[in-house]
């Protein structure tokens, strides 16, 4: 929160946002309805921009472009998890052997953290304990030592949340 | 035809969140059973849901009035924020579980 035109502009671009989820919620376009929207829409705004839109806003464009088609590949891997799961409970001798294991990633932002840190969650075999926001370290429980290994020594997921963050 | 998707998809949700429900019973701690409930839950629902939403887009919404035709896209906010809220509320149990000092479950353990 630098200059006053910054500020001015989150709370507008917060203001739009959620009239639009406002109109979209309510369906119902008269003087009444869209008017209290406009009001509490405002309130929202001056409240709480700052949650929105973060305080810097560099290349917002292309790391949301990039986040979509991440978004796309994580659908998979939970599509993958779900049956890795499935497979694992209706097995008759179900095969897991936990672990927890602890690993450092390059990530600071905290937009970055929580995306890798669901991201950890619905993919197979993994959820994430705990987060240290100063030095990105992440434990991870694992349910059994395959699923560990895909994030200790790939580390495939890292390095595109990275990609997508452009914080490697 | 959209019966036939709509019916595939409704009946892979109610799969997986069967297949949750037989975790959470079988597995032996409560970690393993947070893995269970936290995958199959979102992806359960997000089926479901999404279902419901491709019957109503082809069923309900030709012709109808624009309060209706909305229904989607609330379904579709539903489906975000269930994408959002599932792996964190996860993530917050098996937190609170490990800094209250509970012991992992290991291969060769009684269940707990």
């Amino acid at each position: 929160m630098s200059a006053k035109a910054g500020n001015g502009f989150g709370i507008l671009v917060t203001f739009c946002a959620m009239l639009l989820f406002w109109l979209l919620l309510s369906g119902i376009f008269d003087a009444l309805h869209v008017g209290a929207g406009i009001i509490c829409s405002a309130i929202v705004a001056l409240i709480s921009h700052d949650l929105l839109v973060a305080e810097k806003g560099e290349k917002v464009l292309s790391k949301s472009f990039k986040f979509f088609i991440y978004l796309w590949w994580e659908l998979w891997q939970i599509i993958l998890a779900n049956f890795d799961v499935a497979y694992r409970v209706l097995h008759p001798k179900m095969p897991i052997d936990p672990v927890i294991i602890e690993f450092e990633t390059t990530l600071r932002s905290d937009f970055a953290l929580v995306t890798l840190a669901n991201s950890i969650t619905l993919t197979p075999g993994t959820i994430t304990i705990n987060i240290d926001p100063e030095k990105g370290k992440f434990q991870v429980h694992a349910i059994a030592q395959a699923p560990a290994d895909a994030l200790m020594v790939d580390k495939t997921m890292q390095s595109k949340v990275a990609d997508v963050f452009m914080e490697q | 035809m959209v019966e036939l998707i709509v019916i595939i998809l409704l009946a892979a949700g109610i799969f997986f969140m069967l297949t949750g429900a037989i975790g959470l019973l079988r597995f032996p701690d409560f970690y393993t059973r947070l893995h269970a409930t936290g995958k199959c839950d979102t992806l359960g629902e997000v089926l479901i849901i999404a279902g419901l939403l491709i019957y109503h887009i082809f069923v309900y919404s030709p012709g109808a009035d624009i309060s209706v035709q909305l229904v989607p896209v609330k379904l579709l906010f539903l489906i975000v924020f269930i994408f959002l809220a599932n792996p964190t509320g996860t993530h917050a149990l098996m937190k609170a579980a490990y800094n209250t000092g509970l012991k992992p479950w290991k291969k060769g353990d009684a269940r707990m």
